[in-house]
C-alpha cells in the first residue's frame, strides 16, 4: 500500500526527522489561502500515488496566493500522467502547500528489502534529483548501498559511514546519520517495503531536512497497523485490481482482448504466455486463489468480464482444492448475472471435472472445451471452431 | 529414492485443526504418507480423525512420536513463529505452506533457519511429494504422480501440477518434485535443490521452472552451466508477457530490472546448457525427447 507524500511526512516528523512546514489543500481557496500563510511563496505539490510529478507538471513552485489558486485550479480534479502511470494517470484530490526550503545540497536515500541479501538495504546517492533511475543506469559507483544486518539493526557508524561518503562532515554529517536512523526505524516499525526520500536536502543553515517522502507499506503487513489502514486511498488504485484486492483475487489488467481466469499465480502466468504464443493478446492476469467458492469465481468472472477490451474468456484450473463443478458454477452465474455473450475457451483438470463440463455444456454459452494446453492453444489460434 | 523424503519420514502437522490443515493433513494420509501428530496449541491431548495425537507444541510431538518432517498451515501472522518452533525442535525438514507472511518476519527467521542444521521448504508453496516412498507433505493432488527418475522443481503450485501431469501423461514418472515458493525470501533456494537432485541416484534428469522476479533462477542457471552440476535439465521460464513493475500475483513476481525479466532468464539458462521448453503445453514433450536423446526412452 502507498501512502501520500503528506501522509509519510506526518510520520517522518514523529520519527524527528524535519520536514517544511506544510498545508494540505483540496480547493484552489484552500492553496491561496495557505500560500499567503507562508509568506505569498510556496511549494504546490500534487498528491498522487506516483512518482515523476515534477516532470509531469504535477509540482510547482508559486511566488503569489494568485498564481497558487490558479494552479491549484487546474491541478485538482485532473488527473496526472506521469511516466510511473498508465495512459489514463491518477486523480489529484488534493495539493500539499508548503514553505520553501533554502536548499545548499540536494540527496538521494532509501531503505527497501533487497532479495539477493535478504534483508534491508540503505541506498544513497549524493546525486539526489528527480531520476535516480537514470543515475542508477549511468553511473552505477554513485550509488552508495549499505545491507543492514537484522540483528544489530543499521548500526550508527554505517549512519555515518553513508553519510561521509555522501560528502557530509561536522554537525550536518551527525545530524544526516541521526536521519538515517530513524529512517530504518520507519522503515522497520512500520512494515515498509520502500520508504524514500528524493531529495534529502542540506539547508542553508547546514541542517537535513526531507523535502520529498515516499513510504509503501507491505500489504501482507497491514494485519498489524490499523493506524496505516486509515491511510488507504482507494482513489489511487486501479479500481478493478482494489475491487479484485478486497475479494483477495490477484488481477492485472493487461492491453490484449483474452479475459483469463486462472487459480494459481504460477500457471496464471504461464496461461498468458500460452495465449500470447497463440496470438491472442491476454486483457488481464487473474489468479482466484486455492480454496474459491463459487461466489468467488462468479466474482472474478465479472470482474474480467467489466473490463471493455475483453472479447473472449479464457478458463484455465487445475483442480485441487477448487473444484471443477465450483468454478463451473461460478462461471455460469456470472455469464447469468451479466447476460454476457463472450465465448469461452475452458480447460479444467481436476476434481469433478465430468460435472463442472456438463454444468457449462448445458448451460447455453458458447463454450469450447479443451483438455490440455496445447488444446487450448489451438481453440484460442482458431476462434470460430466449434468444440 | 528421491530428495528430501524417504519411507522413514515421520510428518507432524502445525494447524492440523485448523480448515486448511486438516483438509490436506487428511489427504497426505490418504496418499500414505506417514503422519503422526499434530500440534495445535491448547488442544493437545485430542485425537485427529480418532488415530493422530494432537499436541500443544512441537517439542512435546517430537518427544513422543519422533517426528521428523513439519508440514505448516498456520495463518501468516503466527507463521514465522511455527517455524521457529519447528527448528527449535531439532527437526531437519519444514515446508510452510502459509501465504502471506510479511516480509519483515521472513528476515529474521531466515538467518535463523540457516544458522540451524534444518532444511525450509517455502513459505507460500505447495509443498513436497516422493511418489515412489509414497510421502506426500504439501497441498499437491496425489493422483496425478506416478513413481519414476524425473525431478521436478518450481516456485509455484498449479503450474507444477500442470508440469507434472504432462509428465504422467506421457508415462514419465518423478523421483520427487518440490515447490519452493512464490515470496521474495524463502528458505531453499532452486541451487539448493537442484544440489540434491545431482546428489541424487535416481534423479536422471530435472524439469526446471522458473518465474519472472529476482535472481534465483540466473544462480541457478550458473549452478546447472558449472562442473560441479552433472544431469540434464528442461527448463520452462514463465512470465515473458508480464508488464514491469505490477505484481504477478507472487509476492516475489515482479520485474524490477532487467536480470529479473523472463527473455534474460531465458538467454542464462540457455547459456549453462540447458534444454528451453518453448511454451508451458511443451513441458511433456521437451522431457520425452530429452530422454530418448539421452537414451533413457526408447
Amino acid at each position: 500500500m502507498k501512502l501520500h507524500e503528506y501522509q509519510a511526512k506526518a510520520i517522518f516528523a514523529r520519527y524527528g526527522i524535519a520536514v517544511p512546514d506544510g498545508n494540505l489543500a483540496h480547493t484552489a481557496d484552500e492553496t491561496a489561502a495557505a500560500t499567503a500563510s507562508f509568506g505569498g511563496r510556496a511549494a504546490v505539490k500534487a498528491q498522487v500515488h506516483a512518482g515523476g510529478r515534477g516532470l509531469a507538471g504535477g509540482v510547482r513552485v508559486v511566488s503569489s496566493p494568485e498564481e497558487a489558486s490558479s494552479f491549484a485550479a487546474g491541478l485538482l480534479g485532473s488527473r496526472l500522467v506521469t511516466n510511473q502511470t498508465d495512459p489514463n494517470g491518477v486523480p489529484v484530490d488534493s495539493v500539499l502547500v508548503e514553505a520553501l526550503a533554502n536548499i545548499d545540497k540536494e540527496m538521494y536515500v532509501a531503505m527497501t528489502m533487497d532479495r539477493d541479501h535478504r534483508g534491508p538495504v540503505l541506498i544513497a546517492s549524493a546525486g539526489g534529483g528527480t531520476s535516480i533511475e537514470q543515475l542508477a543506469a549511468e553511473d552505477p559507483d554513485a550509488i552508495i548501498t549499505e545491507p543492514v544486518d537484522p540483528v544489530l539493526g543499521l548500526m550508527p557508524y554505517q549512519c555515518r559511514r553513508v553519510a561521509t561518503r555522501l560528502g557530509l562532515s561536522g554537525p550536518t554529517l551527525r545530524d544526516a546519520a541521526g536521519v538515517l536512523s530513524a529512517l530504518y526505524r520507519i522503515f522497520v516499525e512500520n512494515d515498509c517495503s520502500l520508504v524514500e526520500v528524493n531529495p534529502l536536502i542540506v539547508t542553508g543553515g547546514g541542517s537535513i531536512m526531507a523535502l520529498d517522502a515516499k513510504m509503501d507499506v507491505e500489504d501482507d503487513a497491514l494485519f498489524r497497523h490499523t493506524d496505516l489502514q486509515q491511510l488507504r486511498d482507494r482513489n489511487q488504485e486501479d479500481p478493478l485490481e482494489a475491487e479484485a484486492a478486497d475479494d483477495d483475487i490477484a488481477y492485472v489488467s493487461l492491453d490484449g482482448s483474452v479475459g483469463c481466469l486462472v487459480n494459481g499465480a504460477g500457471l496464471a502466468m504461464a496461461t498468458l504466455d500460452v495465449a500470447n504464443a497463440a496470438g491472442a493478446a491476454p486483457a488481464n492476469f487473474l489468479d482466484v486463489g486455492g480454496g474459491a467458492t463459487d461466489e468467488k469465481v462468479a466474482k472474478a468472472v465479472s470482474i474480467i468480464l467489466s473490463d471493455p477490451k475483453v472479447d473472449r474468456v479464457l478458463v484455465n484450473v487445475f483442480g485441487g482444492i477448487l473444484r471443477c463443478d465450483v468454478a463451473a458454477r461460478g462461471i455460469t452465474m456470472a455469464y447469468e448475472q451479466l447476460q454476457a455473450k463472450q465465448p469461452l475457451v475452458v480447460r479444467m483438470l481436476g476434481t469433478n471435472l465430468d460435472e463442472g463440463k456438463s454444468i457449462l455444456a448445458g448451460s447455453g454459452l458458447d463454450v469450447t472445451f479443451a483438455d490440455t494446453l496445447t488444446e487450448v492453444t489451438a481453440a484460442l489460434s482458431n476462434p470460430t471452431a466449434e468444440a | 529414492m528421491g530428495i528430501l523424503l524417504n519411507e522413514q519420514s515421520k510428518v507432524l502437522v502445525q494447524g492440523i485443526t485448523g480448515r486448511e490443515g486438516s483438509f490436506h493433513a487428511r489427504a497426505c494420509k490418504d496418499y500414505g504418507t506417514q503422519l503422526v501428530a499434530g500440534v495445535t496449541p491448547g488442544r493437545g491431548g485430542q485425537l485427529f480423525d480418532d488415530a493422530v495425537p494432537v499436541f500443544d507444541s512441537v517439542g512435546e510431538a517430537v518427544d513422543a512420536t519422533q517426528a521428523n518432517v513439519s508440514l505448516i498451515f498456520v495463518p501468516p501472522p503466527f507463521a514465522a513463529d511455527a517455524i521457529a518452533e519447528s527448528v527449535d525442535a531439532g527437526i531437519p525438514l519444514v515446508a510452510c505452506i502459509t501465504e502471506g507472511i510479511p516480509v519483515h518476519d521472513m528476515v529474521g527467521l531466515y538467518r535463523y533457519v540457516n544458522a540451524n542444521p534444518v532444511r525450509l521448504i517455502g513459505p507460500n508453496c505447495p509443498g513436497m511429494i516422493n511418489p515412489g516412498a509414497r510421502c506426500k507433505v504439501g497441498i499437491m493432488p496425489g493422483n496425478i504422480h506416478m513413481p519414476g527418475r524425473v525431478g521436478v522443481v518450481s516456485r509455484s503450485g498449479t503450474l507444477t501440477y500442470e508440469a507434472v501431469g504432462q509428465l504422467t501423461a506421457q508415462e514419465i514418472g518423478q523421483s520427487s518434485c518440490v515447490g519452493i515458493g512464490g515470496d521474495p525470501i524463502i528458505g531453499s533456494s532452486f541451487v539448493d535443490i537442484l544440489r540434491l537432485y545431482n546428489d541424487d541416484p535416481d534423479t536422471d534428469l530435472v524439469v526446471f521452472i522458473g518465474e519472472i522476479g529476482g535472481n534465483m533462477e540466473q544462480e541457478a542457471a550458473e549452478y546447472i552451466g558449472s562442473s560441479e552440476f552433472g544431469k540434464p535439465v528442461c527448463s520452462l521460464i514463465v512470465g515473458a508477457t508480464a508488464p514491469s513493475g505490477k505484481r504477478m500475483g507472487h509476492a516475489g513476481a515482479i520485474i524490477t530490472g532487467e536480470s529479473a525479466t523472463a527473455e534474460s532468464k531465458i538467454r542464462a539458462l540457455e547459456r549453462a546448457g540447458a534444454r528451453i521448453i518453448p511454451t508451458p503445453a511443451d513441458i511433456g514433450d521437451t522431457v520425452a525427447k530429452a530422454l530418448t536423446e539421452i537414451g533413457l526412452r526408447a
